[in-house]
């Protein structure tokens, strides 16, 4: 491990509220959860924060919960909860397919939803699924309690709206109609980090979501309008590849990137219709 | 047999799997320091300056002028310094060393290197510089392309691969007794022995090496440790306390050796039935910034490049060039993967030029029993190129698959390869590797300088020599790898260990066996004290090479496989998934089967990385994807079942007739798999074949 931990503090709340209070006065206190996003910095020496308030026992952060035919799910929810639970199975099988295709066992069973969400990684494998869901981030400070639709809730890369003494408690999802799809295209077939994942619903109003092909993870809304206006998966697959803007790294290049996202959805369209 | 070809417990695993084993990184002694490096941060230049704040007491730091001997790492050529004195020929080589007792003050210290870069080379093709070049003829090329009916030509790259063992390279260095004494994760002490007498200017009984448990090697522990054991042994020897450097993942894979990426060229001609009449091939390999052992890698390389054909007509041109990249090095296979990779490839684009079936392009010019290989070796009976073929086959049931597969977007692919076992031509009489069997009250004891790292080697030597001595296996016991008490009986590399110094401990089970009579080993003790046999290698007679003409026999004799890839290819994402791998071998005889299998299983494993998901990317010279994380091998769910089918045809000279069996798996899944996508319509020249490579692949070709 290349940091030096000495120096770190870990603050243990014993609610909610009281994980509030500490990022208000005691900041800059960094909220952690499973840990697995931060663990990755504290062993490659590129963690900046010192103090962490550490939420791993608050349970209230952990429910799934049925809301006005939607769902709402604690922020702590781990990808393990979100794939054994009967309503998010029944009502968001999305969710539960990409909860399954996130690293290994060890790792679902240890990284939350809300880790997920905040890491604000372009390859998060949630974040397809919520902004397809048109999921609302619900965010509580001290002073209150606000919800952010997803649309709204990345700024750029690696960066959103939530502010420093801001904690994410749930994710909110209105009812989804529409058949579900998702499909994950990582480096390889388990702990792997995505190269083109989508996650989609086919409904009169159809809505595409992609990861990793571009600064943050994006809704496409004039595919999703073409496809809405009776256009051909041909037309639409060609919308598509123009729409997004994907890059060559080191995982991936972005002529493949474009052209797998252009076969996703015509993958999509076929198997849902 | 009683012991031989059993599945005996292994010796050291109950530890392992108890978890009493203890690797370096569990080992902490009074007083220890822990080393770390400082390294350049560029790839060419000189170094100006080096600037530090250590933000505290109780620092040791070295740099090149606190080198007592000779600033090199001694193997083959002395060019690479322990320690930079101003020229830097690569991105993270070593600068500085600092140590402190407290890891976190040792992470908090600031080291900054001031530069001035230079005008690097990254490409081997640019390079101005070869380390060595080889040429190997047989017959006359030109005089072979006049009877061609059809000549294919072909450039095949194969790319920069990590080993990844589990255990990264580590060591513990303390002073002792007036000199050094290391404990390191290691494959080759004697090695590391005489580096650091070159290093330290010492005696060779002031410098002691020992190995600690080691959890893996693949080579990465070949020829590394000599550097690392110098660093930690320069900081030891300052502090006057024990020092202890491990590298933790991105270290391992940004600083330390890898395979040699390759570029390999073929031009072959074929007669109408089949028959190749001139192969003319070029090797051309990544060699770093350093000489290291690619000298020998390159000979390796091309010896193997012709593939386990005869052919009248054979010449074979390798160059090894210099590179601003980590110097590249020993690599399971050692340059062998590299070129039959590019081989098998051009087999079957031969195969599909003729219209012909790839089988039968093989079945016509196997080699076979009194054939002769590109350097004019003779085959013997223990030449089993159409066996494995034929094995593989009728297993895998591959014409009835490459036939219904066809144009569905699944694939069947099969490589024939053949690995040789030893030290290339002369190496092993320049060796002289000794052995030694000491007697105990119980049994006896082995006495050898090999190391044991996962594959098996304590277990293989002590059935050897139990069966020898017709005892029981438990009355064998292994000694503790310490130069101190056993003796050089050379590095554990080469799929050597089992045939070579097996055959050495043999001969000397045979001596002892002889010694004792009819006595036990505690009546012996007791009347003629104590017993210990050591034995040299013994050059059989009728294997001889000529170093200055490169012709003779290469190897004591080859190991052979057949591979075959089942796969398919998604359509919309151009991932090849593996659906099944059967890997043929013949090996002379499993003197563990369960082990040898392990030896085939995890060879596959690993050349399945090598062909599909492998590549260190370097960017200005430096790894950019130096992590687990994007550093891409294979998990489990990427890795099919494999089935391994053990062929034995005895090598005269080996023990009980084993061959070597470590390097041999590696060999031939990249080209099996690189066929299997050309049957499931693409055309691959490059590994690793990514989906990126294969969708250019399949785009292109449409
Ligand atoms: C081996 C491995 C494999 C992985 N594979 C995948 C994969 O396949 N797909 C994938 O998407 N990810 C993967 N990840 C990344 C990681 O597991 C996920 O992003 C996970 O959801 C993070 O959750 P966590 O609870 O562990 O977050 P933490 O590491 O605890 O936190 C991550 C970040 O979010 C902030 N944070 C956490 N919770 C909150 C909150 N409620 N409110 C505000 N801020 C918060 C933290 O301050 C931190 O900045 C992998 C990681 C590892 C180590």
């Amino acid at each position: 491990m290349r940091s030096a931990v000495a120096g770190l503090e870990l603050l243990e709340p014993r609610s909610v509220n009281e994980a509030l209070r500490m990022m208000r006065d005691r900041g800059p206190a960094t909220p952690l959860a499973g840990a697995t996003d931060l663990y990755v910095h504290l062993n490659s020496g590129t963690l900046k924060p010192r103090r962490f308030v550490n939420r791993w026992a608050l349970d209230e952060l952990r429910r799934i919960a049925s809301k006005r035919d939607g769902l709402s799910i604690g922020a702590l929810a781990t990808f393990t909860d979100c794939l054994r639970s009967p309503l998010v199975r029944r009502r968001l099988p999305m969710l539960a397919a990409a909860a399954r295709e996130v690293g290994g066992v060890q790792i679902q069973n240890r990284g939350t939803l809300g880790g997920n969400v905040a890491n604000a990684s372009p390859a998060g494998d949630a974040l397809p699924v919520l902004a397809a869901a048109e999921a609302l981030v619900v965010l509580r400070s001290t002073e209150g309690e606000r919800r952010v639709p997803f649309s709204a809730f990345y700024t750029g890369y690696r960066s959103t709206v939530m502010r420093a003494d801001e904690l994410i408690v749930a994710l909110e999802i209105p009812p989804v109609a529409g058949k579900q799809w998702f499909r994950k295209v990582g480096t390889r077939l388990a702990q792997a980090i995505s190269k083109v994942v989508i996650a989609a619903v086919r409904d009169a109003r159809p809505r595409i979501a992609l990861g990793s092909v571009g600064p943050t993870v994006v809704r496409v809304p004039r595919t999703e309008e073409a496809l809405a206006s009776g256009a051909s998966i041909e037309q639409a697959r060609r919308i598509l590849e123009a729409e997004i803007k994907p890059i060559d790294d080191i995982r991936s290049t972005a002529a493949y990137r474009r052209r797998v996202a252009g076969n996703l959805l015509a993958c999509f369209w076929k198997e849902t219709s | 047999m009683r012991v031989v070809g059993r599945k005996v417990e292994r010796k050291e695993g109950r530890a392992k799997v108890t978890g009493a084993a203890r690797y370096v990184d569990d080992l902490r002694m009074p007083g220890m320091l822990i080393g770390r490096t400082v390294r350049a941060p560029i790839a060419c230049g000189e170094l100006v300056g080096i600037k530090t704040e250590l933000g505290g007491p109780g620092f040791t730091t070295v740099d090149f002028c606190d080198i007592p001997g000779k600033n090199v790492v001694s193997l083959i050529a002395e060019d690479q310094p322990c320690l930079v004195e101003r020229e830097i020929r690569h991105a993270e080589e070593p600068v500085f060393l600092i140590a402190h007792e407290s890891r976190e003050a040792l992470l908090e210290a600031r080291v900054s290197l001031e530069c001035r870069p230079g005008v690097p080379v990254f490409d081997p093709l640019a390079s101005p510089r070869s380390f060595k070049d080889i040429l190997i003829e047989k017959g006359d090329v030109a005089k072979g392309f006049a009877e061609a009916a059809l000549i294919v030509e072909g450039e095949y790259r194969a790319g920069l691969q990590e080993h990844v063992s589990i255990e990264p390279n580590g060591v513990i260095a303390w002073p002792e007794n007036g000199g050094i004494a290391v404990l390191g994760s290691l494959q080759c002490p004697y090695y590391v022995h005489r580096a650091l007498m070159t290093l330290l200017a010492l005696p060779p009984e002031k410098v002691r090496v020992c190995q600690a448990e080691t959890g893996g090697g693949f080579g990465g522990k070949e020829e590394y440790p000599s550097m690392l054991a110098g660093h930690a042994a320069l900081l030891a020897l300052k502090s006057k306390r024990p020092v202890k450097i491990v590298y933790d993942r991105e270290e391992e894979m940004a600083a330390t050796t890898k395979r040699h990426p390759a570029i390999v060229r073929h031009r072959t001609g074929v007669a109408k039935d089949g028959r190749l009449v001139a192969q003319d091939i070029e090797v051309i390999l990544d060699g770093g910034a350093y000489v290291t052992l690619s000298p020998v890698v390159l000979s390796r390389a091309c010896i193997h490049a012709a593939g386990p054909y005869r052919c009248a007509n054979v010449r074979i041109r390798g160059r090894a060039m210099f590179t601003n990249t980590v110097p590249n090095g020993a690599f399971r296979g050692f340059g062998a993967p590299q070129t039959q990779f590019a081989g098998e490839a051009h087999m079957d684009r031969i195969a599909e030029a003729l219209g012909e079936d790839p089988v039968k392009l093989r079945e016509t010019n196997a080699l076979r029993p009194g054939d002769t290989t590109a350097t004019g070796q003779r085959m013997h009976d223990d030449c089993s190129a159409l066996e494995v073929l034929r094995e593989a086959v009728k297993r895998t049931r591959f014409p009835e698959k490459r036939w219904k597969w066809k144009g569905t977007g699944r694939g069947i692919g099969l490589a024939l390869f053949y690995h040789g076992a030893g030290f290339t031509g002369s190496g092993e009489v320049k060796l002289a590797s000794k052995a030694a069997l000491e007697l105990t009250e119980r049994g006896a004891r082995i006495l050898t300088g090999t190391t044991e790292m996962g594959q098996g080697q304590r277990t293989t030597h002590a059935q050897i020599v139990a069966e020898e001595l017709g005892w029981p296996y438990e009355a064998i016991e292994v000694a503790e790898v310490d130069t101190a008490r056993v003796p050089d009986s050379g590095p554990t590399v080469a799929s050597r260990t089992c045939m070579i110094v097996g055959g050495i401990l043999q001969a000397c089970a045979k001596e002892l066996k002889a010694k004792l009579g009819r006595l036990t080993p505690r009546a012996y003790l007791k009347r003629n004290g104590p017993l210990v046999v050591t034995k040299s290698y013994e050059h059989p007679g009728d294997v001889a090479w000529n170093d200055e003409t490169y012709r003779g026999d290469a190897y004591g004799t080859f190991a052979w496989g057949c591979e075959v890839a089942e796969l398919n290819v998604d359509p919309d994402t151009y991932e090849a998934r593996l659906t099944k791998f059967t890997a043929v071998v013949e090996i002379g005889k499993a003197i563990h089967p369960v082990l040898a299998a392990g030896q085939v299983e995890g060879g596959a494993a690993q050349g399945i990385g090598y062909a599909l998901l492998e590549e260190a990317i370097l960017r200005d010279g430096r790894m950019a994807n130096a992590s687990m994380t994007n550093y891409i091998i294979p998990t489990t769910v990427d890795t099919p079942t494999i089935e391994t089918v053990i062929l034995e045809r005895p090598y005269r000279h080996g023990p009980f007739g084993a061959k070597g069996v470590g390097e041999l798996p590696v060999d031939g899944a990249a080209p099996a798999i690189v066929n299997a996508l050309r049957h499931a319509g693409a055309d691959i020249r490059r590994i690793p074949a990514t989906p990126e490579r294969i969708m250019e692949a399949l785009c292109a070709s449409r």
